[in-house]
């Protein structure tokens, strides 16, 4: 009975995953460049999923979405999400975050908060004043599923995994061999050397900036789709668990973010569907952060910086 | 007009008067030296020059332009290539993508194809070492390759700071032996340092810095021959 269910929980498991690994990417190239944790950055994803949501809904309304191509249609969201959330994602660090870059660490970190309250409340608002409720359903673009055999999975979870390994490609592939690529990494490690090679640091920053955030405004797309129901608070919890598989992973680190997604969202996964049956009810599934987290501190009590980060060297 | 001029340059570091009043020129095709002791002012005038720290009075000019606010990136376009006190090199970069970094403004492909083997002809050693992190290589090694980063954009002039700091003597050598080659080939040079026996018999022109100001200035064999930097300096 338990192993029945394996396959379906592994597919869950890997969906949220995905997800919270693209969203962990965000966080981490930002903090790789300016050791900074942009606590805004959940909320650029619950944008994204709003914006993308809003564009089926309008296009709903105007009766264009119907025969319309859903993998035109996911697109277009995707693209419209990402160009959304990417200019926001700019205008925030542009606006919130460069004046304070010779502050103390904590100062940023507050002005970061103070953003995701304003987005929180500024989607609500717009939600509340254009549709009388905040609380969208999405149309969802893939109803139905495909049959691998040993399970069958919803092919809206299909679509997320495969687009957030496409995105994770197309990034991998963009700092480790295009010029601004190579050029963010010299920045991480060092902006004043860096600015030597004639590299102008602020337009790295913004950079790493629209693609985090562009990033994760997809992500947003992709949960909305995947869950059905969205809400302005989406970005609070799910940003702390990607910015969680972030740490897991080695925050600053790239592969450590992906990493550290998928398995948080495995282990979430397994976690709600058997440690119930496994303590014979004395946990159940609403226990899974619990038994999430655990495995977080576990970790971090003998590898501090996460799976795949370096031992933090002081800087002389 | 020389290629590269300070006038009255004052800088602060918080509260401490760190450049009072410098003034220093630089021809096209020279190796001038600027020589000092720890803390004089040395790696703060090249600081100054290329725009990591403000000068709170006077101005630097280079290739006839003023250059005193602009900003580092920007002065780096100009053809200025300043390898750092300590080589900073990005140790997480290849040899490769260190090079490629240093011709970052490049945009002609070719260019810098050419750039990497104009490198690899005045550092052989770098080329066995292409695909190896910049942060795994010894000192000496480190060094080459912050110079031939520095020399990727072919810049109009060279300011190397401290060369020869924390390298076996063989390595200090053949440094500045490169620095010869390159002026020979036209490269005007900017070279700060402590050991000042090697920078002076390298250089056309020095200057003695000492707390913030310059306190002496001559060509190179007239400094090396003068009492007052042989035993401050040389001894």
């Amino acid at each position: 009975m338990l192993l029945s269910i394996l396959p379906q929980v592994l597919v869950d498991g890997l969906t949220l995953g995905f997800m919270y690994a693209v969203v962990a990417l965000g966080y981490t190239m930002v903090y790789g460049i300016l050791e900074f944790i942009n606590f805004a950055h959940g909320e650029i994803f619950m944008v994204g999923a709003f914006v993308g949501t809003e564009v089926l809904l309008i296009a709903d309304a105007m009766g264009s979405l119907e025969g319309m191509n859903p993998y035109f249609a996911l697109i277009l969201i995707l693209v419209v999400a990402m160009a959304v959330t990417g200019a926001l994602g700019v205008g925030i660090e542009r606006v919130a975050y460069r004046p304070l870059r010779g502050a103390p660490r904590l100062i940023p970190l507050i002005s970061a908060i103070g953003v995701s309250f304003l987005l929180q409340d500024l989607v609500r608002f717009t939600e509340a004043v254009a549709r009388n409720e905040f609380y969208l359903n999405s149309p969802i673009l893939f109803n139905g599923s495909v049959n691998l055999g040993i399970a069958t999975i919803p092919q809206k979870a299909l679509i997320v995994i495969v687009i957030a390994i496409l995105m994770m490609m197309i990034l991998s592939f963009f700092v480790n061999k295009t010029k601004w690529g190579i050029a963010m990494r010299a920045v991480a490690q060092d902006q004043s050397t860096a600015s030597l090679m004639t590299i102008n640091v602020d337009r790295v920053i913004m950079l790493t900036f629209l693609i985090g955030s562009s990033l994760g405004g997809a992500t947003g797309v992709l949960f909305a789709q995947n869950y059905g129901t969205i809400d302005p608070y989406i970005g609070f919890i799910l940003g702390l668990k990607a910015f969680t598989a972030a740490v897991l992973g080695g925050i600053g680190n790239l592969r450590g973010a992906m990493v550290g997604g998928v398995l948080l969202g495995l282990l979430e996964s397994l976690a709600g569907a058997y440690m119930g049956p496994l303590t014979s009810g004395a946990f159940g599934a609403e226990y899974k952060d619990v038994f999430t987290f655990s495995i977080l501190i576990l970790v971090l009590l003998f590898k501090p910086e996460g799976l795949f980060g370096e031992a933090v060297k002081e800087k002389v | 007009m020389a290629l590269l001029e300070l006038k009255n340059i004052h800088t602060y570091y918080g509260g401490i008067h760190a450049l009072k009043g410098l003034s220093i020129e630089v021809e096209q095709g020279e190796v001038v030296t600027l020589i000092g002791s720890n803390g004089a002012g040395k790696s703060t005038t090249l600081k100054t020059i290329c725009g990591q720290t403000r000068a709170r009075e006077g101005s630097v000019h280079f290739n006839n332009q003023d250059i005193t606010a602009m900003r580092t990136h920007d002065i780096a376009k100009l053809g200025i290539a300043h390898v750092p006190e300590g080589r900073r090199i990005f140790p997480k970069l290849t040899v490769r993508e260190n090079l490629e970094m240093g011709a970052f403004s490049v945009t002609d492909k070719q260019l810098i194809e050419e750039g990497i083997e104009r490198a690899f002809k005045y550092f052989p050693r770098l080329k066995e070492r292409i695909n190896q992190k910049g942060g795994t290589m010894s000192g000496g090694e480190q060094q080459m390759l912050a110079i031939a980063r520095g020399l990727m954009m072919k810049p109009k002039i060279l300011m190397l700071d401290e060369p020869s700091m924390g390298l076996a003597p063989i390595l200090v050598e053949q440094i500045f032996e490169i620095v010869t080659e390159l002026n020979r080939e036209g490269m005007t040079v900017l070279l700060v340092e402590q050991n000042a026996n090697q920078a002076l018999s390298v250089a056309h022109r020095g200057y003695v810095i000492q707390t913030g100001e310059i306190i002496l200035k001559d060509d190179a064999e007239s400094l090396l021959a003068n009492p007052q930097v042989r035993e401050a300096y040389l001894a």
